[in-house]
């Protein structure tokens, strides 16, 4: 293989006016600029679930507290959830794959940089027309009219008759309308990982990143619809007098939450799939060998995809299925975790034998490889459904989902931030705050989310606004509290880190990190253009193939 | 500043040809529509038989043979359409695409008709009950996706009428047509589960 | 000791969920040491060190026979688990029901417990009564759980583990606790605005015991000629437009009955003890204690609140 050698000089211009720079911002169908727009209003948002979840953990301080009324604390955690998932991590997602994806296979924009766009800004409605339930409804009389509901809106609770006025409403058109675009995202990831590809770069090729991104798409593409499906259909009984849930007609609460966990249950892979992916291509970088086993990655990921389509009545054990029915569901998600699992075993291979340099992106790694773990088990414990007869709908599982979003998925995420924050940029950022930011988030989020298991335990069921003294339960909640003063002040740091580096940071060269796919072939930032001339690879790591000509993947890769 | 990155560049041509970006993306929106009709069928078939007041199926629905026909040819006549397009035979291409939004706008001409009956002569609306419900969403789903499809199809009509469209566009057209055959292959679906086993 | 750990069975249901979670917390508790031993020699016998000579380490691409071993042990952990829990499903969803099990119906409304046990004619409120089961002869309570409006969930952790109340859905649970005592626990299926003060009390008490709490609540309501004032108010204001009072002309269901107020320990669905301040602030103002209820303030006068109070306080 020769290399050749593509120079150019950045002409002298003088800087554009805002308005001009605004307007390009906000008619962007560059995929790169896309990427940052989601990730920033991301960003945004979970500041403000925070800020949700701060106003809960203060009224569960200690029992029978008076600081928000039950009617603002029910909306509290409805709104904390659906923003979190739907408008903080999602958007998290989507906004890397779009960013790295195209760099990655070597590309110059998704397959529809118009839809791109489209359904960013359909997203972006979606957060706003849920955020303005707070104004609209009853107007400004109160604490405003969000939806209050849960973010998983069981029925009948949501009918007309047990949720007057729109709060309801707002969940369900702000979902629907991010939920296309959501599902037309995922179409353009699936159709540029297909269709795209630099020459050379078969499937088995692509970097592990884009295999989890394109699962991630097909499992957005099989799961978010189903929702959208739901959402119509209560739409129609809130609004056509259909009875598609009104258990007064005949109709049936329960397949609502069939529905709903068709889609919940995959949209956590959607979501801890790209935790994955992140993981895949930090941890290798940083033991300096490649990922342990790759074809056998792909597969179980794969495998993942399509049995996490068939776990979802886990979260309905105790609705009254049939031993039968709770039986396969019980199996099932036993199942999954056999691919799982060995994911971290294969992590766990790639760093072993390897010269491991814990820079921040790799301490966040490392504590995501501790956390997910103990998520997985305890995810073991909640599937055996006898055992979830207790634990399910108890602190015990909300501590169990937090492991996963907060433990595994924005630890990896912050992980991610930091590893291509000298691409994304130009710079490097402080390794100092990276590593404050790292303690005490990391002391933080165990302070609450390792105490908050106890408390289920003990019996205290999840979305009270109070609970009663002498069950145990005080101390516990005092202990989760104090975590979240840490997490927030980690995240301080985080952004304080960003802001600063983005100013006044080192400038970083095209491959900081002595990396070996191909976003670090080009600059940093990117042109607009991503690559001079589209590279041709001959194996996975085709950097490594550069830097080590004497010796290349491809003469041994499987 | 002067800019330099070092790119592995071909040393031979090297066959590399990939999926057709527009087949893959409609293939992607198929199965996200897929999935959401599913849900639909889904809910109808679960609600067969447990309305708890009528009218009920056996007593309403006629299967509509004749529409089912027209709807079902429409995806033989876009075919020949698209074909004809290959060929350059445009003026083919044209009379065999309006056939096609003939057909289909006789569909949805025929579904208005038979949904005027269900509500003004028998009295079954959305609101009625369970089959009310399950029936209209279900079938006025498909009815919408039939719209939809009509209007991409017209568009195309008044280009073509225009004289814009051209050989080279038929990979396109071939595209579009696809989104028309899934329409078709969901009333099969629906056909079978609202008026043959519902019934 | 918590009174609601689910470390603390005194019910068949509860125990055979104890052990199984004993045996999945031990396997799991297994898979953590194995697997965190193996995460912190990686992370401390792999670092680079400070006088490292910036060389690649041997680059392993990976190890089909590692790989393969790696994946049956989990499959086998799997299947074992899910025999375990399979059984303790089977045994749980399909117990014996002896002939002299009592039935209960359950019905969830916002916010509150109904309670009917159809062999005696009985319908009371917020507080079970069960009588204790014998091993030697046992004499569990098979719950029927239906629900009034939308979904609740009865979890009393001590006794069983939860099942839900969804309306149109009847669902059914037994527990056949062998200790006498008060047993707690709350609403665990979010229900609306007043979800977190759906208490749970369930007496479980001796043979004699519940036999004498069944004839004083099939007894009709006292009628006391003292506070035949407190009743006129309350027949004639809107109360009875909600609330029953055995034997007389109150038969509303949408909210609990009254005919035996007096034999619970708290009101509100545990929310207050039953006291006569709480009685009376309750009946001025139920946003006092429960905000969010749908009991209304009925905007009753001080000498009307302190009759009905009178009255109901009468109601033994």
């Amino acid at each position: 293989m020769t290399t050749a050698s593509v120079t150019w000089t950045d002409s002298d211009v003088a800087p554009r006016p805002v308005v001009e720079r605004l307007h390009e911002w906000v008619t962007t169908v560059d995929h790169k600029r896309l990427g940052v727009l989601y990730i920033v209003y991301a960003l945004v948002f979970l500041v403000i679930g925070g800020i949700e979840a701060m106003i809960m953990r203060i009224q569960l301080i200690a029992a029978h507290t008076d600081f928000v009324s039950p009617q603002v604390f029910n909306r509290m955690f409805t709104m904390h959830g659906t923003t979190m998932i739907f408008f903080v991590a999602m958007p998290l997602v989507f906004g890397f794959a779009n960013y790295m994806v195209p760099l990655m296979i070597g590309a110059r924009d998704m397959a529809f940089p118009r839809l791109n766009a489209f359904s960013f800004w359909l997203t972006a409605f979606g957060g706003l027309l849920l955020y303005f339930s707070f104004l609209g409804g009853s107007g400004l009389y109160g604490a405003g009219n969000a939806p209050d509901v849960g973010w998983f809106a069981y029925a009948p609770l949501t009918a007309k008759t047990f949720s007057p006025g729109h709060s309801t409403d707002y969940w369900t058109l702000a979902l629907l309308v991010s939920g296309f675009g959501s599902i037309g995202t995922a179409i353009n990831i699936l159709t540029t990982i297909l269709c795209m590809r630099c020459p050379g770069m078969t499937l088995g090729r692509m970097p592990l990143l884009a295999w989890l991104s394109l699962t991630m798409a097909v499992l957005v593409i099989l799961a978010v619809s189903p929702l959208s499906a739901a959402q119509i259909m209560l739409l129609v009984d809130r609004y056509l007098g259909g009875h598609f849930f009104d258990t007064q007609a005949g109709g049936s609460a329960v397949m609502w939450m069939h529905f709903f966990w068709v889609f919940g249950h995959p949209e956590v892979y959607v979501l801890v799939i790209p935790a994955f992916a992140f993981a895949s291509e930090i941890i290798p970088v940083f033991s300096r060998k490649p990922i342990f086993g790759y074809p056998v990655m792909v597969a179980a990921t794969v495998c993942i995809g399509f049995i996490s389509m068939s776990v979802w009545a886990h979260h309905m054990f105790t609705v009254g299925m049939s031993p039968a029915g709770n039986g396969f569901f019980v199996l099932s998600t036993m199942a999954i975790a056999v691919p799982t699992g060995i994911k971290i075993f294969n992590w766990l291979a790639t760093m072993w034998g390897g010269k491991i340099q814990f820079r921040t992106p790799m301490l966040f790694c490392t504590a995501f490889l501790f956390q997910f773990l103990v998520a997985g088990l305890t995810g073991i414990m909640l599937g055996s459904a006898p055992f979830d007869w207790h634990l399910g709908n108890s602190y015990f599982v909300v501590a169990h989902f937090h492991y996963v979003i907060v433990g595994a998925i924005l630890f990896t995420v912050f992980a991610a931030f930091y590893y291509w924050f000298p691409k994304f940029s130009g710079r490097l950022y402080s390794e100092t705050l990276g590593r404050l930011h790292f303690w005490l988030f990391f002391i933080g989020f165990h302070l609450t989310f390792d105490c908050m298991h106890i408390p289920g335990l003990l019996g205290m069921p999840r979305r009270i606004y109070t609970y009663e003294p002498g069950r145990g339960w005080d101390t516990w909640n005092l202990l989760v509290t104090i975590g979240v003063v840490f997490q927030g002040l980690g995240t301080l740091v985080f952004v304080a880190n960003l802001f600063w580096s983005y100013f006044k940071g080192a400038r970083a060269g095209n491959d900081p990190w002595d990396a070996w796919t191909l976003e670090w072939s080009t600059e940093s930032p990117p042109p607009a253009y991503n690559f001079a001339t589209l590279p041709v690879v001959r194996s996975r790591r085709p950097l490594w193939d550069l830097k080590h000509p004497e010796d290349p993947d491809w003469k041994y890769e499987q | 500043m002067t800019n330099t990155v070092a790119v592995p560049v071909l040393e031979a041509e090297v066959a590399w040809s990939l999926p057709d970006r527009g087949r893959v993306g409609m293939y992607g929106l198929i199965a996200a529509e897929a999935a959401i009709f599913t849900i639909f069928v889904v809910a109808y078939l679960f609600y067969v038989g447990k309305s708890l007041s009528g009218p009920l199926p056996n007593q309403v629905l006629h299967a509509p043979i004749v529409l089912t026909i027209c709807l079902l040819s429409s995806s033989l006549t876009i075919h020949l359409a698209v074909a004809a397009l290959r060929d350059a035979r445009t003026r083919a291409f044209l009379l065999w695409w309006a056939f096609t939004i003939a057909l289909g706008a006789v569909f949805l001409g025929g579904t208005a008709r038979e949904w005027h009956h269900l509500i003004y002569d028998v009295g079954l609306t959305i609101r009625t009950n369970l089959f009310g419900t399950s029936y209209y969403s279900l079938v006025g789903l498909h009815a919408f996706h039939v719209t939809v499809g009509l209007l991409g199809l017209s568009l195309v009509l008044v280009l073509g009428l225009g004289e814009h469209v051209r050989r080279e566009h038929a990979g396109r057209l071939d595209v579009l047509s696809l989104y028309w055959h899934f329409v078709d292959a969901v009333w099969v679906v629906v056909f079978t589960v609202v008026y043959v086993i519902g019934r | 000791m918590s009174p609601t750990s689910i470390f603390a069975p005194v019910s068949t249901p509860a125990d055979s969920i104890f052990e199984l979670s004993m045996f999945v917390l031990a396997v799991t508790a297994g898979i953590f040491v194995v697997v965190f031993g193996l995460l912190v020699y990686a992370v401390v016998r792999f670092r680079r060190r400070r006088d490292d000579d910036g060389s690649e380490p041997p680059q392993v691409y990976g190890s089909y026979e590692v790989e393969l071993a790696w994946t049956i042990v989990p499959v086998l952990i799997v299947v074992a688990l899910f025999l375990a829990t399979a059984r303790v499903i089977a045994s749980i969803q399909h117990p014996p029901k002896p002939k002299d099990a009592l039935d209960v119906v359950v019905i969830g409304h916002q916010y509150w417990w109904e309670y009917r046990y159809p062999k005696f004619g009985v319908v009371s409120a917020n507080e079970l009564h069960v009588p204790v089961s014998d091993p030697a002869h046992p004499t569990p309570t098979f719950l029927t759980l239906l629900s009034a409006d939308t979904d609740h969930s009865f979890w009393v952790p001590r006794l069983a583990g939860k099942t839900d109340l969804i309306p149109n859905h009847p669902n059914s649970m037994w527990i056949d606790p062998r200790e006498t005592g008060l047993y707690l626990g709350q609403c665990a299926q979010y229900c609306g605005t007043q979800h977190a003060k759906m208490l749970l009390r369930v007496y479980v008490d001796s043979r004699e015991d519940f036999d004498r709490w069944i004839e004083a609540q099939r007894r009709p309501a006292r009628a006391d000629a003292a506070v035949a004032r407190g009743r006129r108010v309350f027949e004639t204001t809107a109360c009875v437009n909600c609330h029953a009072v055995g034997g007389t002309n109150a038969n509303g269901r949408f909210g609990p009955d009254l005919s035996h107020f007096m034999s619970r320990d708290t009101l509100a669905a545990g929310a207050a003890p039953n006291t006569p301040e709480n009685l009376r602030l309750w009946l001025r103002n139920p946003g006092a204690i429960k905000p969010g209820s749908l009991m209304p303030a009925m905007q009753l006068s001080d000498e009307d609140v302190n009759a009905v109070a009178d009255y109901l306080e009468s109601l033994r």
